[in-house]
């Protein structure tokens, strides 16, 4: 124990399972066995897991706020002020105004019905650019630039929330979310900040998100089957929409204000390599000496689905013979946030001392009781992270 | 540790500069045009102007990209911005940089010549739906497509081509990135992370429809004839800023460790303040607090007072907002020395940058203190009588500078201050 310790006070858990750490445990462990929550029919062929069904008004208070924000801002700035609620920050203007926050983020969302106009008439268009110049001054949203810009999200919370310490938003994907993390923990432990939010969103329930990843042959097309399952079939994201964020403090902060710290994040890592096959085991082997989980472990996989790096992973975390999740078959892939939402499944797991059941027949109960929870997150294209979350 | 700043951490110094904009390549010629009043603001002639308010830009031309999208182009200037700053500090070997990377990415989305080629695969002439270009988005030649639009990949080939340390982190701060990603560079090394560290601020964002989003918010200069006239900051009759083009890179290192390899010392990178504003999300608190603040925060971060600082480059974007904003916290900051520290705007010839202004205005910060000469607010004919400020008026001018701040306020409440100094406190 250590007063430089960064521990967890407070999660912001919105997913297609329910809404906060207790929903979530209690669709994880359902009598009878874990159901999937899963659209399969609005971008099909590609299914995605949709967001629970929100009251935003619960804590994005103003109307007016909630027309300025697109979902996917939406989804984070309501998991951002459920995170500080939880923490017993929210509404604490002495506390906001040195919370750093650290947003992963991805781009906002278009008008769907817009481009589709325009690209209806394109071909028809006498003068193809100009016609684009001029349905695009005359029917884009001025607003709707503010709920594209990936800062923006920062920008909501820090306006609906009244987080003004810092704001910074990282992108680049499941990467972005490690380093987000990553940043907050190194600047606790370096003396550089107390108080940190830390997390992001994600929003596959609009018609570009599934797009840009099957250009990619990324997703699962067809009938569900859980990350394992799936790979016998050549595997793929199931993408969601999904909102996580942590309050994260050092351990003297949190006792200062007696804050109970629900987990304590040990070691964060993060890498990357050109994922030539072993590249990113290579990675995740010095990861994994960094942070040697001991007695009562398990693993909380971040694996995308898409088949070699999930195949890759799955047989290094194989090989360590504990019991693993690959969450991804119950939150589906969240790309920037996922990682987040994995640390968020891990602090409320070993707090708890137990892990939950097992997602698909391929996964390992753990009878025994959870101590820590390594936690891994290895990028669908790119990146490798994985982090110890230990007792509090 | 032998070389430690007044708060007892590692002293963090610059010793590689880049710089490409719309003036040009590398610091010699900016610098030159720069100091010489010259703008670089011009007629777009990438794309049709048909229906645009405003036909103006800082567009960067003479570096090709292929295909023409934003994240090529912001590639292609990163690549040589960086390879000018690594060059210049001499540091590590060929594509093996000793530490990580710090990026200022402007936010990637699909093109409308992609979603184009799309539709055309979709065989229909009429009633294009997303549900449609997702049926044939699987085809093989979207596959470069996926990638070249991945947020990370920028970041990965910069990686790669530099062979930085570690995950690349990709910030977006809007039009405070470059000073983000600078101050992120700074927090590693005196975290003691790293002993160096390549920071990259870029921006190729000159397309319809970023120049349309800007427009309808109202943010750009429609004063488009002469293109060079209608950035001046300062002014009474600014009327929005001039979306631009380019790219800058700093090497960051230790003092210690630039010492150990012998390496020349640019200047000092001193001290960085930043703070959110929860006012608005494009228009800043009128009362300035959250600017006051942010430079409060980086001159104590720096361990200095208001007194050292010869200079202010300013964000100065030429917005009615903007310079109202900036002269309120400067003048309740400085008190009454404001109205007599030179306060300019590269951004009269150099157009606003977005992502990448932070770096760039940066180096350009660094170059003024080691050439000692400020380079001029341009377009300065009609002075605001609200701003009584000295902006060095269109004519650069010789002056000793060793403490210069450079601003960066962008939307989404980001405010990011830095210090920067010839030698150590």
């Amino acid at each position: 124990m250590h007063e430089r310790d960064a521990v967890i006070t407070g999660i912001g858990l919105i997913s297609c399972l329910g809404e906060g750490p207790d929903a979530h445990r209690a669709a994880l462990d359902a009598p009878g066995g874990f159901a999937p929550v899963v659209d399969g029919t609005s971008y099909a062929p590609y299914p995605v897991h949709p967001i629970v069904e929100l009251a935003w008004d619960k804590q994005i208070p103003k109307r007016q706020d909630q027309r300025q924000m697109e979902a996917w801002q939406r989804i984070g700035t309501y998991a951002a002020g459920a995170a500080l609620e939880h923490a017993g920050v929210k509404g604490n203007a002495e506390l906001l105004s040195r919370t750093h926050m650290i947003v992963a983020a991805g781009g906002g969302e278009r008008d769907a019905a817009v481009d589709a106009a325009i690209l209806s008439g394109l071909p028809k268009a006498e003068n193809p650019a100009a016609f684009l110049n001029e349905r695009l001054l005359t029917d884009l949203r001025p607003t709707l630039f503010l709920a594209q810009l990936s800062n923006l999200l920062a920008g909501n919370i820090s306006i609906v929330h009244g987080v003004v310490g810092s704001s910074r938003t990282f992108m680049g994907e499941e990467g972005a979310g490690v380093d987000a993390v990553r940043t907050a923990v190194a600047r606790i432990r370096a003396g550089q900040g107390e108080l940190f939010l830390v997390g992001g969103s994600h929003n596959a329930q609009r018609p570009e998100t599934p797009m840009h990843y099957a250009m990619g042959h990324a997703l699962l097309a067809g009938e569900f089957a859980p990350v394992r399952a799936r790979q016998q079939g050549g595997g793929g994201m199931v993408l969601s929409a999904l909102g996580c964020f942590l309050v994260i403090e050092s351990r003297a902060h949190a006792e200062a204000r007696g804050a109970t710290a629900i987990a304590r994040i040990a070691a964060v890592e993060s890498d990357r390599c050109n994922r030539s096959p072993g590249a990113a085991t290579a990675n995740a082997q010095r990861q994994l000496a960094a942070m040697m989980p001991g007695e009562g472990a398990a693993v909380l996989s971040g694996a995308s689905g898409v088949a070699a790096p999930t195949q890759e992973e799955l047989a290094f975390l194989d090989g360590l013979g504990l019991p693993t999740r690959a969450t991804a078959t119950a939150l589906g892939h969240s790309m920037e946030p996922s990682f987040v939402a994995n640390l968020a499944l891990a602090a409320d797991a070993v707090s708890r001392g137990s892990l939950f059941a097992p997602l698909e027949p391929g996964e390992a109960a753990m009878p025994g009781t959870l101590s820590q929870a390594l936690v891994t997150a290895w990028g669908h294209w790119r990146g490798e992270g994985m982090a110890l979350v230990t007792k509090a | 540790m032998a070389h430690t700043d007044s708060h007892g951490r590692p002293i963090v110094v610059v010793t590689g500069m880049g710089v490409l904009t719309s003036l040009g390549e590398g610091q010699r010629d900016n610098w030159a045009k720069l100091t010489g009043g010259i703008s670089g603001i011009k007629r777009i002639s990438r794309f049709p102007l048909d229906h645009m308010r405003t036909t103006i830009a800082g567009t960067v031309d003479f570096v090709p990209a292929d295909p023409f999208c934003a994240p090529e182009l912001s590639q292609r200037l990163a690549d040589r911005a960086a390879e000018e700053a690594i060059a210049e500090a001499g540091i590590g070997t060929k594509g093996n940089f000793p530490g990580p990377l710090f990026l200022a990415l402007p936010p990637v989305e699909i093109e409308w010549p992609q979603r184009q080629a799309l539709a055309a695969a979709t065989g229909r002439n009429d009633g294009v739906s997303y549900a449609d270009l997702i049926a044939v988005a699987d085809q093989p030649q979207f596959r470069d497509t996926y990638r070249r639009f991945l947020f990370a990949s920028v970041g990965e080939h910069l990686a790669d081509r530099f062979g930085t340390r570690g995950n690349p982190i990709a910030t977006s701060t809007a039009c405070a990135s470059g000073g983000t990603a600078i101050q992120l560079a700074v927090e590693s090394i005196r975290a003691g992370l790293s002993d160096a560290a390549l920071v990259v601020g870029t921006d190729a964002s000159v397309n319809p429809e970023s120049l349309i989003r800007f427009s309808l918010l109202s943010a750009l200069s429609t004063r488009n004839d002469p293109p060079e006239g209608a950035s001046r900051p300062f002014s009474k009759d600014r009327d929005g800023f001039v979306m631009a083009e380019g790219a800058g890179a700093l090497v960051l290192e230790s003092m210690d460790h630039a010492l150990a390899r012998g390496a020349r010392i640019l200047g000092v990178l001193a001290g960085c303040g930043e703070r959110a504003d929860a006012f608005h999300r494009t228009r800043s608190s009128p009362d300035g607090k959250p600017v006051i603040a942010c430079l409060h925060a980086a001159l104590a971060d720096a361990g200095i007072g208001p007194e050292a600082v010869d200079y202010i480059n300013a964000h100065g974007t030429s917005t009615p907002e903007n310079e109202r904003m900036e002269w309120l916290a400067v003048s309740t900051v400085f008190g009454d020395r404001a109205g007599s520290i030179p306060i300019s705007s590269n951004k009269s010839m150099i157009g606003h940058t977005l992502t990448a202004a932070g770096t760039i205005e940066a180096v350009f910060s660094l170059l003024t203190i080691r050439n000692g000469r400020i380079p001029p607010t341009i377009n300065y004919h009609d002075p605001d009588p609200a701003l009584p400020v000295d902006c060095v008026p269109n004519v650069a001018r010789d002056a000793q500078v060793s403490c210069a701040i450079s601003n960066s306020f962008g939307f989404g409440g980001q405010n990011v201050c830095l210090v920067m100094r010839a030698e150590p406190v």
